[in-house]
C-alpha cells in the first residue's frame, strides 16, 4: 500500500515532529509512504475566514498534487485539515455549481475527497490495527477535536488506539468533547473568548494528574500548549502520531 | 400594494432558484408525504395495555403528578377522599361530569357558566374532570373540551386539579398516537404535571401559575 | 440596520468587544456556566431516551425544508383556514408595521394594558416600547421575561432570558421593583426557586384575572387546519391565552407547518432540546376563537404574520435553513461561546449560535454587531450536533462570513442589492492574499520556512502590535530547527534505510 502524507502546512513548518512520528508508524506497519514535496495547504483558514474563493485555487493545487492514482491513500495527521478536504472540497464543488460555473471544481476535487483519511481513521479503518505496537509509559489524557470529533465522526478510533499502546495510563478528560477555543482566525478575532475556553480545557487537563494531554491535530495543541506554558501548567501537549510512534527500542522522550 | 401582496411576492421571488417552488403540493397532499418521509416511530418499544398504563403512572409521576387506581365503582369514595384530605370547601364540576362521580363529596360544588369571571374561579378550591386522551411516553393528559373536561380555564385559575383517566381505553403510548385522536378544531390543552419553571437557574421547580397540585385518578374497569 | 427593523435598539458594540468585558464578569461567568451546564445533561438524556431520535430530526428538517419551499401557498392556505375558523389575519412587512396593527387593535378594544406570552417576535419588533408610546402597557408574564422586565434588563437567553441572573439577584430585583409594578414580593422573600416562582405567581395573579387583552407569539401554525400551538411550562401562557376576551398573536411567517400530523415531530424534539422534558407541562392549541355558547377562550382573535427580514433570509440559499429553527435554545446551550460570552454581547433578542446566524441575516450585516456575528464562533458544530431541525450552523457562519468580507448580491427589504466588501477587513484580505500566492508556490512556501527556521533563536514568545491578540494569553509554538520538508529531501523520509530512528526520537 503507498500513501501519501498531507502533512498539513501547519505541521511542516512548525511541527516536523509529528510527520517524522507519522512516517515511522506507517512505515513500521508496512506502508510506503511519500510526501509530496509540492504540497502547500488545503485552504481550511481562508475558507472558514469567509475567503472562498481564495481558498479555491489551493483546494485545486492540492488535488493536483494529491489526485493521481499513484497513491492508495492520503493520509493526514490533522482532524481540520482532513475535514476541509472531506467535508468542505465538497460544498466548495455544489457552490461553485450553484453559482453558475459548472460542476469542474467538483469534478477536479472528487478524487481527493473520495481517499482522503484522517490518520487514526487510515489506522482501524483501512489497517484494522488498533495495537500498533506502541510503548509510551505516561499517563494520557485524550482530547478530541472538534472537527475530528463532529466533522469526520472519529468517535472511539483513537481512544482504541491509545488504550493498546503499552505502558499507557488512559485517564478520561472532563469536558473532553468542549472545543479548545483555538478556531483559526477566531483565536485572535475573539482572542478574549478563545483564551477563556483555553483556560478551562487546561484547567481540566490538569485536574487529571495527567503528565500529557494528547490530540491528533496539532492546531488546536498550539493553541492549548500555549497556554499551558503560559499558566505554567504541569501537563505537556503531544499528538497522538508521536504517541503512537513511540516504541520499547525507540521511545519518545 | 397590500402587504399580504408584498410578502407573498418576495416569497415568491425568494425561492427562484428551487425549481419546483412553482408547481407546489399535490392537493392531497401526497407529495408532501413523499417529500418528508415519517422514518420515525410510531411509539417506543412494544407495551402491553397493562404496561402502557404503568408507564404512564410512572411519568406522571415523575413530573410531580400525584398518580392514584381505583376500580370504577370505587372512584365516587375515592375523590370524596381527594378532596377532604384536600380541605377543598368548594369544587368545581364542567356540565358533562357523571354526576355519580361527585356523589360521595361533601365540598359545595360549583357550576361553570359561560359568565363566570376568573375571580370567581379564583375563589374555587378544587376542579375535577375527565380528560379526551393521555399520553404514556410523555405523561401526558389532553383536555379538549368536551362537557366531562369544560372549558379550559377551569382547570388552570383553581390551585387543585383532579383529572380522571379512563384506563386502559383512553391511554396510548405516544405522540404520533394521541394527536391521531384528537380534533384539532377543538380548544386543546397538553397537561404535564403540575406547572413548573425553569427560568431560574435552568433548574426545574414546579408550582407558578397552573394548578400546583395535580392529582391523576387512573380509573379501570368501567 | 434595516429601516424600521429592531427599532428602539440601541447601537450595540461589535461582538468582541462586548465579550471583553463579559469573560472578566465572574458572576455572569459562574450563572451562565452552572445554568448551561445543567441543561445540557439532562438535554441528553431525555434524547437519548428515544431510540428514532435521528429520523425525527430529518423529518423535522425535511417539514420545515418543504415548507419553506413553498411557502406562500402554506401562508395563503393558513389564512384561509384561520379565517374560516373566525380569525382575523393581518400581515406585517416589517416591525413598524406589525406595532402599528397591534396598537390600532389594541385601541380599537378600549384597553390601556395587555398581558404577553413570552414570545420572540414580539421582542424583536421591539413591541412592548411601541405600544409604551402609545400609553398602553405590556406585561410580561413568563417569570424569566417578568425578571427582564422589573430589572430593566435585555434578555441573554432564548428560552430563559434571565439565565444571566442567580437566584440572589432575582430575589433582590423582586424585593426592589415589584412595588412598582403591581403587588410588592411577600416580606421576608428568600432565595429559594420555590418561594421566587410563587412571588411571581401572587404579583402576576391580579393581572391575569383583570386582563381584557392578551398578545402571545406561537411555537407552530398549522396551515390545513388554522390551529395555533404555544408551548409553554408556567401557565401563564394558557392564562394569556384562555382569559382575555381579546387574542392577537405576533408570529413569524416561517413558523407555519402543513398538517395537523407534522406536530407530533415538534411535540417531541422541540421539549427535550428546550427544557430536556419529556413534555413540557403546559401545551395550548386552539383554532380560530370560541363562539357565545362555550365561550372558552377569546371571542377575538388575530393574527399577525411578520416578515421583517424572513423573506430577505429566504432568498439566500445556504441561509435560508436558518428559518428553519423552531427556537429550542439547546445550541445556546451548548455553545463554549455563549457560555463565556454571555447573551447580551450578541445584540439581539436572539443570542447564541443560532443568533449569530439570524440577526445579521434579519437585519443585514451592515452594522457592526451584525457584522461581527458571523466570526463569533469557533466552529465547534456543537450547535449543529444538538439541533432538532439539522440547521448547519457552521455552514451558514462561514457563508456569512463570506458575505462580510466578500460582499456580493443579498436580498434587502425584498430587493436585491451588492454589497461591498466591509471595511475593516482590509489587512486581512491582504494576508490572505499573501498566504495564497505563498501557497500557490511550493518553493516560496519553503523559502519562508527556512527563513522561520534560521531566525529562530530571535523569535519572542509574545507578540506587539495584532498579534497580541495571540500572545496576551498564549506563547508561540517554537520554531523547529528544519521544517518538516527539508528533513524528508534530506533523509528521504529516513525510512529508506529503515533509519529514521534517530528523527524521530530526536525531540
Amino acid at each position: 500500500m503507498r500513501v501519501a502524507l498531507f502533512l498539513t502546512c501547519v505541521n511542516d513548518t512548525l511541527y516536523p515532529d509529528t510527520g517524522r512520528a507519522v512516517v515511522k508508524l506507517l512505515t513500521r506497519l508496512g506502508v510506503e509512504v511519500d510526501f509530496p514535496a509540492a504540497q502547500t495547504c488545503c485552504g481550511q483558514a481562508h475558507y472558514n475566514t469567509g475567503y472562498r474563493h481564495q481558498a479555491e485555487p489551493l483546494a485545486r493545487h492540492f488535488s493536483d498534487v494529491f489526485g493521481t492514482d499513484a497513491y492508495d491513500a492520503i493520509v493526514t495527521p490533522s482532524g481540520s485539515c482532513g475535514a476541509m478536504v472531506r467535508e468542505l472540497y465538497p460544498r466548495m464543488g455544489e457552490r461553485a455549481r450553484a453559482e453558475g460555473r459548472g460542476d469542474g471544481l467538483a469534478r477536479r476535487l472528487a478524487p481527493v475527497v473520495a481517499k482522503t483519511y484522517e490518520l487514526t481513521e487510515f489506522l482501524v479503518d483501512v489497517l484494522g490495527v488498533t495495537d500498533v505496537g506502541a510503548y509510551y509509559p505516561h499517563k494520557v489524557t485524550y482530547h478530541p477535536t472538534c472537527h475530528g470529533l463532529r466533522s469526520l465522526g472519529l468517535g472511539e478510533r483513537p481512544l482504541r488506539l491509545l488504550r493498546a499502546v503499552k505502558g499507557l495510563e488512559l485517564v478520561s478528560l472532563p469536558g473532553a468533547e468542549e472545543c479548545c477555543g483555538f478556531g483559526g482566525t477566531f483565536a485572535v478575532k475573539n482572542s478574549d473568548v478563545s483564551a477563556a475556553m483555553g483556560a478551562d480545557k487546561v484547567r481540566h487537563a490538569e485536574s487529571t494528574g495527567a503528565d500529557v494531554l494528547c490530540a491528533a491535530d496539532n492546531s488546536c495543541l498550539m493553541h492549548i500548549g500555549g497556554t499551558m506554558t503560559r499558566l505554567r501548567t504541569a501537563v505537556r501537549p503531544v499528538h497522538l502520531a508521536e504517541i503512537l510512534a513511540s516504541t520499547e527500542e525507540e521511545p519518545l522522550s | 400594494m397590500s402587504s399580504r401582496d408584498l410578502i407573498l411576492g418576495r416569497v415568491r421571488r425568494a425561492l427562484a432558484d428551487v425549481p419546483d417552488a412553482a408547481e407546489g403540493p399535490a392537493g392531497d397532499g401526497s407529495a408532501y408525504e413523499a417529500a418528508v418521509d415519517r422514518g420515525y416511530a410510531r411509539e417506543h418499544g412494544g407495551r402491553t395495555p397493562e404496561e402502557t398504563v404503568d408507564l404512564l403512572a410512572e411519568n406522571l409521576a415523575d413530573y410531580r403528578a400525584i398518580v392514584h387506581h381505583c376500580a370504577a365503582e370505587e372512584l365516587p369514595e375515592l375523590l370524596a377522599r381527594l378532596l377532604a384530605a384536600r380541605g377543598a370547601r368548594t369544587v368545581l364540576a364542567p356540565p358533562g361530569l357523571p354526576p355519580h362521580w361527585l356523589q360521595a363529596v361533601d365540598a359545595t360544588r360549583v357550576r361553570d357558566r359561560a359568565a363566570s369571571t376568573p375571580h370567581e374561579l379564583d375563589r374555587v378550591d378544587s376542579v375535577v374532570t375527565g380528560c379526551a386522551v393521555a399520553v404514556a411516553e410523555t405523561g401526558t393528559l389532553v383536555l379538549d373540551g368536551s362537557a366531562d373536561q369544560g372549558r379550559r380555564r377551569i382547570t388552570l385559575v383553581p390551585d387543585h386539579h383532579v383529572c380522571v383517566v379512563r384506563v386502559p381505553d383512553q391511554v396510548v403510548s405516544s405522540v404520533p398516537l394521541a394527536l391521531g385522536r384528537l380534533d384539532p378544531t377543538r380548544p386543546l390543552t397538553w397537561i404535564s404535571g403540575p406547572s413548573a419553571t425553569s427560568d431560574i437557574e435552568l433548574d426545574r421547580v414546579e408550582g407558578v401559575h397552573g394548578p400546583r397540585t395535580l392529582e391523576v385518578v387512573l380509573m379501570s374497569g368501567e | 440596520m434595516s429601516g424600521g427593523a429592531f427599532v428602539g435598539m440601541p447601537a450595540f458594540p461589535p461582538f468582541p468587544r462586548a465579550a471583553h468585558e463579559a469573560v472578566r464578569n465572574t458572576t455572569l461567568r459562574a450563572n451562565l456556566r452552572h445554568a448551561t451546564h445543567t441543561i445540557r445533561d439532562k438535554r441528553a438524556r431525555a434524547v437519548a431516551e428515544l431510540d428514532d431520535w435521528a429520523e425525527l430530526r430529518e423529518a423535522g428538517k425535511r417539514i420545515k425544508d418543504e415548507t419553506l419551499r413553498h411557502l406562500d401557498r402554506y401562508l395563503e392556505q393558513l389564512e384561509e383556514s384561520v379565517v374560516r375558523a373566525g380569525g382575523t389575519v393581518h400581515w406585517a412587512a416589517d416591525a413598524a408595521e406589525a406595532n402599528r396593527i397591534v396598537t390600532e387593535l389594541v385601541r380599537a378594544t378600549g384597553e390601556t394594558e395587555v398581558v404577553k406570552v413570552k414570545s420572540m417576535a414580539t421582542q424583536e419588533i421591539g413591541l412592548n416600547e411601541a405600544l409604551e408610546a402609545e400609553g398602553i402597557h405590556a406585561y410580561e408574564t413568563d417569570l424569566a421575561e417578568l425578571i427582564v422586565q422589573l430589572g430593566k434588563d435585555r434578555p441573554s437567553h432564548i428560552l430563559v432570558p434571565a439565565i444571566h441572573r442567580n437566584r440572589g439577584e432575582i430575589r433582590d430585583i423582586f424585593r426592589e421593583e415589584m412595588g412598582a409594578w403591581g403587588r410588592p414580593a411577600p416580606d421576608g422573600l428568600t432565595d429559594t426557586p420555590a418561594e421566587l416562582a410563587d412571588a411571581a405567581r401572587l404579583h402576576l395573579r391580579e393581572k391575569f384575572l383583570r386582563a381584557k387583552v392578551g398578545v402571545s407569539g406561537a411555537n407552530f401554525m398549522v396551515a390545513e387546519t388554522g390551529t395555533l400551538v404555544v408551548v409553554e411550562s408556567e401557565g401563564n401562557g394558557r392564562m394569556c391565552l384562555t382569559l382575555p376576551e381579546t387574542l392577537i398573536s405576533v408570529v413569524g411567517i416561517e413558523k407555519v407547518v402543513p398538517t395537523w400530523r407534522d406536530l407530533e415531530v415538534f411535540l417531541q424534539t422541540l421539549p427535550r432540546s428546550s427544557t430536556a422534558e419529556r413534555m413540557n407541562p403546559y401545551t395550548s392549541m386552539w383554532t380560530g376563537t370560541s363562539d357565545a355558547q362555550t365561550a372558552d377562550g377569546p371571542r377575538a382573535f388575530h393574527l399577525v404574520l411578520l416578515d421583517n427580514g424572513r423573506t430577505d433570509t429566504l432568498a439566500d440559499e445556504v441561509g435560508r435553513q436558518a428559518l428553519r429553527c423552531i427556537r429550542c435554545s439547546a445550541c445556546l446551550n451548548v455553545c463554549p461561546v455563549y457560555e463565556r460570552a454571555g447573551g447580551h454581547a450578541y445584540g439581539s433578542v436572539y443570542p447564541g449560535p443560532i443568533g449569530a446566524i439570524l440577526s445579521p441575516q434579519l437585519r443585514g450585516t451592515g452594522s457592526e454587531i451584525d457584522a461581527s456575528l458571523p466570526y463569533a464562533s469557533s466552529l465547534c458544530g456543537a450547535c449543529y450536533e444538538v439541533c432538532p431541525v439539522a440547521i448547519d450552523i457552521p455552514e451558514v457562519l462561514v457563508h456569512l462570513r463570506e458575505r462580510v468580507v466578500q460582499g456580493g448580491e443579498v436580498t434587502r427589504r425584498g430587493v436585491k442589492v451588492t454589497l461591498k466588501p466591509a471595511r475593516g477587513h482590509a489587512a486581512e484580505r491582504a494576508a490572505m492574499r499573501a498566504a495564497g500566492f505563498v501557497f500557490a508556490r511550493p518553493g516560496a512556501l519553503r523559502l519562508g520556512q527556512r527563513l522561520a527556521s534560521r531566525t529562530r533563536r530571535f523569535h519572542p514568545r509574545t507578540l506587539p502590535g495584532p498579534g497580541r491578540a495571540w500572545s496576551a494569553a498564549r506563547d508561540l509554538p517554537k520554531v523547529p530547527a528544519e521544517p518538516f520538508r527539508d528533513w524528508w529531501e534530506r533523509t528521504r523520509g529516513g525510512a529508506a534505510q529503515g533509519s529514521g530512528r534517530q528523527e524521530v526520537s530526536g525531540k
